[in-house]
């Protein structure tokens, strides 16, 4: 890594900053109703918002982390790549449209639409911030390293600095552009990233003059694994204990997305349903696309690179793509090489740092609009009028998007260094476990009740935690987070296998259980509405 | 509220229909949703007679059951087709290893068939619901907020 390479991508990153610093300004001079700060003021186009979603859905550990995983250990890697896209399907058929229709903000609007207000806010807020924060340290310190891989600084001082840098900047975008500014960053970066994959793409192909076959051929040897770096099997085909991880995991990845926040809160950025519908076409379109770029880029990667010499930069493969460009742009020390190399870390830096802007934006709502709002309301003041409570919302929500960044810099700067890709896999089986369940019931279950809904959230939530604790990336393990000592009594390192079918089971056992039957009439108004947007905002 | 302020990047789409309906205005959805532990505003009851004469309408359930009879089944499908996916790439590496033609074996297919039927759901939804569904939900919609005047 010579300092040609650090420069150029220092000064294309400072391009990026300087752009979402201006798009910033520019949206937070507007008037901060509770839907301008919140949804953006609602009138994105399809088109925009697919972007939005592809920028929010793709994060660095998707195009660093991914793609290396393909060029070390093959065909494994092309599963994470299946379980991302397909989880759209969810989303697409199931949630969207839904979700659009009868919420305002948050994820617990919709649930709220039939439950106990207070209850079901409380819980559907706490789960929602729990898996934001979750997925922002995962991002967080893999800027961290990030920075230590791309532009050489392997000393602790410049992964501290990194992790304040990007935690400062998302406080800001968040805090004073509101989601109009972070969607704006988003359709940014996704453009950059679609870009910078294709044309990376277009160069292996012409490299390979269009032979997939070849590619293929060349990846299996360049692995050293030969035939069997194009089967599954590598990394999960060992242990039962391995295989059914794998298995937890791609549950989690298929499920876990419909039950995001910073996801689903996308969709109140549209005016209906219907665009809602087709900016969710247009992010599988494209996350389809990205992720297809990502295998190709991945074989590629171990085609030209080699594995080995990937692994010998970084152990988890995290560099396959930077020293793809590097080879494909003329090698190390030409100017193709160096350019190459930089703009590609320079839009994973974009990366990380417009998803740390939606996740933030997405948690500081659920804490302004759901859990603030909520105790606020037990404590009187009832009669003060609507726009000076939309005020205070937005008011909350930009302090709250401070106290979030703080959270998420002490845990990244604690967990710097640690071994925290789990941390990915973990935030959505969270959200398949806490969120999904009781999203999934209110909409299509006549029967559930507020009790349920308390149960399915806090029912999967418990477990999903509970379990990770007890898991080897704790506890007993050489590259757990406490290495020395050993309490792991649950094998798998991703909960969803269990966790997400005990949050299901617990929003039935409570709907049972529950002492009085559904109110029909908020059912009614609960499925007239998700279905035909009556009622909308 | 600033529905309206079209003065956004996303000035008024009149391409897209649904946009023709009036947002929020004068009834008081808005304000209940906004302010939802008011049970004793007026009208509660009167909202939720109209939503439970809505839902039991023929019209109602009609759409209701041509949006259920589509996706109940797609996503039971495509959820058993990617598990089956996972197990198969898990538990049977050997089939997987299978070759089909020329470097690319059972489990690329696959994962390609995975790529492929997922494009393909989503244009066979986004179809469905243009045609099926969109028509009736715009005239439920209009006829819900009609009667809550």
């Amino acid at each position: 890594m010579t300092g040609n390479h650090q420069g150029l991508a220092l000064v294309l990153f400072t391009v990026f900053v300087s752009v979402t610093l201006a798009i910033t300004a520019w949206a937070g001079r507007r008037r901060s109703s509770s839907v301008e700060f919140f949804a953006g003021g609602r009138l994105f186009s399809p088109l925009e918002n697919g972007f939005a979603i592809t920028g929010d859905y793709i994060s660095a550990g998707s195009l660093l982390g991914v793609s290396g995983l393909v060029a070390l250990v093959g065909y494994d890697g092309v599963l994470y790549c299946v379980g991302f896209l397909v989880g759209f399907l969810v989303v697409l058929m199931l949630i969207a449209e839904l979700v659009r229709n009868c919420g305002r903000f948050t994820i617990a609007d919709v649930v709220a639409v039939r439950m106990r207000q207070r209850p079901a806010r409380i819980a559907l807020g706490t789960s929602s911030v729990i898996v934001s924060v979750i997925y922002l340290v995962a991002q967080m310190v893999g800027a961290g390293s990030l920075v230590a891989l791309l532009l050489g600084g392997q000393g602790a001082a410049v992964r501290t600095w990194t992790v304040i840098g990007v935690g400062g900047l998302m406080v800001f975008y968040v805090s004073f552009g509101g989601m109009r500014a972070t969607t704006w960053i988003q359709i940014v970066k996704a453009v950059l990233l679609m870009a910078g994959s294709v044309a990376l793409t277009v160069l292996v192909l012409v490299r390979f003059h269009g032979d997939l076959g070849g590619l293929l051929r060349s990846a299996a040897a360049g692995s050293g694994h030969g035939k069997d770096f194009l089967a599954p099997g590598l990394k999960y085909g060992g242990t039962w204990t391995a295989r059914l991880d794998f298995m937890s995991l791609g549950l989690a990845l298929v499920l876990g997305t419909a039950g995001l926040p910073h996801i689903l809160s996308r969709f109140y950025t549209v005016p209906t349903a219907r665009s809602a519908r087709r900016s969710v076409v247009w992010a599988i379109g494209l996350i389809g696309s990205f992720y297809l770029m990502t295998i190709v880029l991945g074989f590629a990667a171990a085609a030209v690179v080699g594995s080995d010499s990937v692994r010998s930069s970084n152990q988890a493969g995290n560099t396959a793509v930077p020293l793809l460009a590097l080879d494909l742009g003329g090698g190390a020390g030409t100017t193709g090489g160096t350019v190459l190399f930089a703009v590609v870390g320079a839009v994973a830096f974009a990366t990380i740092l417009a998803v740390v802007a939606g996740i933030t934006l997405a948690s500081s709502a659920s804490v302004a609009h759901d859990l603030y709002a909520t105790v606020r309301r037990r404590s009187g003041s009832r009669r003060r009028s609507k726009e000076s409570k939309e005020q205070e919302e937005v008011k909350v929500a930009r302090v709250a998007a401070f106290g979030i960044g703080a959270v998420a810099i002490v845990l990244s700067l604690y967990a710097q260094g640690q071994n925290v890709a789990f941390l990915v896999g973990l935030a959505f089986a969270v959200a398949a476990s806490a969120n999904l369940p009781a999203l999934l019931y209110t909409l299509f279950w006549r029967r559930f009740t507020t009790r349920g809904t308390l149960w399915a959230v806090y029912g999967g939530l418990g477990p999903a935690v509970l379990l990770v604790i007890l898991s080897p990336v704790v506890s007993g393990s050489p590259d757990a987070l406490f290495p020395g000592v050993d309490f792991h009594l649950f094998p798998l390192q991703n909960p969803g296998l269990v966790s997400i079918p005990l949050g299901f089971l617990a929003g039935w056992l409570g709907t049972v259980l529950s002492p009085e039957p559904a109110d029909e009439g908020k059912h009614a108004e609960a499925e007239v509405r998700s279905l035909t947007g009556a009622g909308a905002v | 509220m600033n529905e309206h302020d079209g003065t956004g990047p996303g000035a008024l789409r009149m391409d897209d229909p649904w946009y023709a309906v009036p947002v929020a205005g004068e009834w008081q959805q808005e304000a209940d949703v906004q302010a939802p532990v008011s049970h004793e505003e007026p009208g509660r009851e009167d909202r939720t007679a109209v939503y439970l004469e809505v839902q039991h309408s023929a019209a109602f359930q009609e759409a209701r059951g041509r949006y259920r009879r589509f996706v109940f089944p797609a996503a039971a499908a495509f959820l058993a087709w990617y598990l089956l996916y996972v197990v198969l790439a898990t538990t049977a590496p050997g089939l997987m290893a299978r070759p089909v033609a020329g470097e690319l074996n059972v489990a690329m297919v696959a994962g390609l068939a995975q790529f492929a039927s997922t494009f393909l759901l989503t244009w066979a939804y986004a179809r469905h619901a243009r045609l099926r569904r969109d028509r009736a939900a715009l005239d439920l919609r209009w006829d819900t907020q009609e009667r809550m005047r």
